[in-house]
């Protein structure tokens, strides 16, 4: 039987978690050396030797409190400080991240990549290159979690959650659902399969599919009617989509709000919530429960292929592109914690 | 044994136990002593179940693929394990038993300020607990104690309602208890017993009912609304119907971050009434250790969204929720760092109350500091929800908690009964609880961090030795458990008679008769000294 004491750390980030991990520990080992030992000594050296002795009180000193209140805070700040660069570091993919994207129901993982290949409860990826996964869930609060890498982060229904990793090292990790979701929550489980880059290529030329994620969401743009009124041209019922994603989009009642994953989401299932200007209210139906998680995914993608289809080039040429590219750059984790952009919901 | 039969009772001083006779005398009783004892007896029984409960679990966990009971079966057992300990043993522990006892003792009052409220809060409670049972019985409930939506509201099938409706009750109950015990405390002090010369544990059981009476409420609106959404579907909490899950957990976490100090403040009460009673010396830095609690019970109030970090809340928010999680670790600190100071150059010995002090001081550092693993936001991501999260916080409520409530049971059960334990058997088991809380919890913080999720009902194989050594522990822990039970009960009978003051204590407690007369005192007491002034003994016999 295996009996391993410590996780395998299959990125560069797993590896930092480990070093913050081992420092923090040290320092805990430390204080209970620290506090134990004095406590013996004491324990031993003060016991009592006869019932009638009766010791002199100590007060208390200032001067002790202050040290034993500070010098703990300011090692407890590093701690901190560490762990909020690691954190800050996850929240933000970098910009050349390939997507997958990741549906939850009780009790499966579906994932699917732009390129159309589908898995359940498999998730495929190269070694050294960034991967971000958009996280959306049917039903309960769910939660991604790859021990190997370190990262975690709640499917929360919903809602568009983000994570990303870069595996560094070949192999096949667990996946775990860590959020608790009912009857099965602990067969929730699943395989991070990490290759080098050949293999991967192998693996999706492999993989039988019925076309791209943004073909797929094409086809039903027609079948549910949205190409009825979002007419390329801008003369439709609806505004023209092309270009939407990313660009900043006039609401009626005077705001604007950056159209994203989520934005697009709540278009789609709730059209009146953040109603475009100059258009009225209504004029939408709701594709609430018209639509699965995974159908409206499919959607987004097709949208925001529109946003970059204006540049030469198919839309879909996004991952190969990206796949070509054999040096990756590594951001480094203070650089990315210096930057504020991005990463909250 | 004839002697036994010849009512040793007619010999006894009159005390609060034989005051009066009967069933009646107990269920409609105003004396604080009596309540603490109705309280003593129910939280017993709680306390048994939610352990049966544990037991079933590391039964369960002790070969990974999930053969004993089938998934929902064992959903139901973490829930109800959590459910019972944490609403229905921890919260109420000291301060309704220990503290409903001697608050009002050691301040040198008749009673607490209102003493059918006292009662009333002992009848909420046992309704509470009444529903608690009922969502057993009728078939259990599968949510998990924290009820996280939507999963509580739309998609459990089983006794959410009943459950919360009992968890809703049982909070007024202890709110009712915490302004007990802030009236009390402001109001029936002794002549001269000033803020600056309450015990400790008096400081300690008031900031936690600051707690309880601010905090409560919130828990008891959230789970309200759980209950409404569940049976009504009013959109609050289910995105489907117009809801947002992450509104609950800021809500319940709002009320049961600062609940975990409810249930740690009384306990670290009782540590400083220990260590200063068995090192037989006034305690180092009383200001602040007494600050330090209300110090808990202000931050603690602050820090609720450390639960939440890997929910896609702003990282903003994380940094200052990690920031202050560092802070509120200091006042815990300097507990610590004072009772150990308290140590020198005193007159220590060992009896069975110290061990479990001694027992709390090594447990409840761990589990503090594994709070600053958790607390340290790129290392919570991988930690959180694994059983690294179920090891701290059994360090700090079993390690801490109940080992300290044990400790106050030992130190005080000569006052409460008249009765001294047997002393070999209590050294014995305070030892077999250190161990046994060890085998099980240590092994659990490596499989944490080896990745294993909590709540799971099966398991990769390669946790399975660290799950044995959790499981055989958990043996050893009950068994240190079950032995007090037994002589506790023994002793009431065979027990030697205590006298006033077996450990040598200061206290307004020590200085009445054990057990207590009804009214705790012949004359109100003037207090004239500094809370544990040992040394001051001799002084106070020569002027």
């Amino acid at each position: 039987m295996s009996f391993p004491l410590w996780p395998e750390a299959a990125s560069a980030l797993a590896t930092d978690v480990d070093h913050l991990y081992i420092y923090i520990s040290l320092v805990s080992v430390v204080m209970c050396i620290l506090i134990f030992g004095v406590i013996f000594i004491f324990a031993v050296k003060y016991r009592r030797r006869s019932d009638s002795e009766v010791p002199e009180p100590i007060h208390g000193s200032l001067r002790l409190e202050i040290t034993w209140s500070i010098i703990p805070f300011l090692v407890m700040l590093t701690f901190f400080w560490w762990g909020a660069k690691i954190y800050f570091y996850n929240a933000v993919p970098p910009p050349n991240a390939m997507d997958v994207y990741v549906v939850a129901k009780q009790w499966m993982w579906k994932l699917q990549y732009p390129g159309g290949q589908r898995e359940i409860n498999e998730l495929h990826v190269p070694i050294g290159q960034p991967v971000k996964l958009t996280l959306a869930s049917e039903d309960v609060i769910h939660s991604f979690f790859i021990p190997a890498l370190r990262i975690k982060h709640d499917v929360v229904p919903g809602h568009y959650d983000t994570m990303w990793f870069n595996a560094n090292k070949p192999g096949r990790y667990h996946l775990f659902c860590a959020e608790y979701c009912g009857t099965e929550h602990s067969g929730m489980v699943g395989w991070v399969t990490v290759m080098t880059p050949a293999d991967y290529q192998n693996w999706l030329a492999g993989g039988g599919q019925s076309g791209t994620m943004a073909q797929l969401g094409e086809r039903m743009f027609e079948q549910l009617g949205c190409s009825g009124c979002h007419l390329e041209n801008g003369k439709g019922r609806g505004p023209s989509l092309r270009g939407v994603y990313g660009s900043r989009v006039q609401l009626a009642d005077g705001e604007s709000i950056q159209a994203d994953d989520a934005y697009l989401r709540e278009s789609i299932l709730n059209p009146n919530a953040k109603l475009a200007a100059g258009y009225r209210p209504g004029l939408m139906p709701s594709f609430q429960g018209q639509v699965t998680e995974e159908g409206i995914l499919q959607l987004i993608v097709y949208i925001k292929s529109l946003a970059v289809a204006t540049t030469p080039g198919a839309p879909t040429a996004r991952i190969p592109s990206l796949l070509q590219t054999p040096t990756l750059q590594r951001v480094s984790v203070a650089r990315l914690a210096t930057q504020p952009n991005g990463g909250t919901q | 044994m004839s002697t036994a039969l010849q009512e040793p009772e007619v010999q006894e001083t009159p005390n609060y136990l034989n005051a009066e006779y009967g069933w009646k005398s107990w269920l409609f009783t105003k004396d604080h002593k009596r309540i603490a004892v109705l309280y003593l007896i129910s939280i017993s029984v709680m306390f048994a179940l939610g352990g049966v409960f544990a037991m079933l679990i590391r039964l369960e966990l002790l070969t990974p693929q999930g053969d004993l009971v089938n998934s929902d079966t064992y959903n139901k057992f973490f829930t109800m394990h959590g459910v019972t300990m944490i609403f229905f043993f921890l919260i109420p522990s000291i301060p309704a038993t220990l503290g409903n006892f001697f608050v009002p003792m050691m301040i040198g009052a008749k009673d607490l300020a209102f003493p059918r409220i006292n009662l009333l809060s002992w009848y909420i409670y046992i309704a509470g607990a009444l529903f608690a049972l009922a969502a057993i019985v009728m078939g259990g409930v599968d949510t998990g104690w924290t009820f996280y939506t939507p999963f509580s509201t739309t998609y459990s099938n089983t006794f959410v309602i009943t459950a919360a409706v009992g968890v809703f009750i049982a909070g007024f109950s202890s709110i009712l208890t915490g302004l007990n015990f802030i009236v009390t405390i402001h109001k029936m002090r002794a002549p001269g017993m000033t803020w600056g010369r309450l015990p400790l544990f008096v400081w300690a059981n008031y900031a936690t009912s600051l707690i309880q009476v601010l905090g409560t409420p919130v828990v008891a609106i959230t789970l309200a609304l759980v209950a409404l959404e569940r049976a009504f579907h009013i959109g609050i909490f289910d995105p489907a119907i117009g809801g947002d899950p992450i509104l609950f957990q800021h809500m319940f976490w709002f009320y049961s971050h600062p609940a975990v100090y409810i249930m740690i403040l009384p306990g670290m009460g009782v540590i400083s009434e220990l260590i200063t009673c068995f090192s037989r010396k006034g305690v180092f830095g009383y200001s602040f250790i007494a600050g330090s609690s209300l110090g808990i019970a202000i931050i603690g109030f602050l820090v609720w969204g450390h639960h939440m970090f890997v929910t896609g809340m702003s990282m903003y928010a994380g940094l200052y929720f990690s920031l202050l999680t560092m802070l509120v670790a200091v006042p815990s600190a300097i507990k610590v760092f004072n009772w150990t100071a308290t140590m020198f150059r005193g007159s220590i010995s060992y009896e069975t109350p110290m061990l479990y002090a001694f027992g709390f001081i090594g447990l409840f550092t761990i589990g503090g500091l594994t709070g600053l693993f958790l607390g340290t936001l790129g290392l919570d991501v991988h930690l959180t929800d694994t059983y690294f999260v179920v090891a701290h916080f059994h360090y700090v409520m079993v390690g801490g908690m109940v080992v300290a409530y044990l400790g106050g049971l030992h130190f005080w059960w000569p006052k409460i009964t008249g009765k001294m334990y047997p002393e070999g058997w209590g050294k014995f088991s305070a030892l077999l609880v250190f161990a046994g809380f060890n085998l099980t919890f240590f092994p659990q913080f490596i499989a944490g961090y080896l990745g294993q999720p909590r709540r799971y009902h099966a398991y990769a194989p390669e946790f399975q030795v660290l799950n044995v050594m959790s499981t055989a522990g958990a043996s050893v822990l009950g068994l240190g458990f079950i032995i007090p039970l037994i002589y506790f009960l023994w002793s009431l009978k065979y027990g030697k008679k205590a006298g006033n003051n077996p450990w040598g204590a200061k206290g307004l407690e020590w200085e009445t008769t054990s057990p207590p007369p009804t009214y705790n005192f012949e004359t109100t007491p003037i207090v004239t000294e500094e809370a544990y002034a040992y040394a001051k003994h001799e002084e106070a016999h020569v002027g």
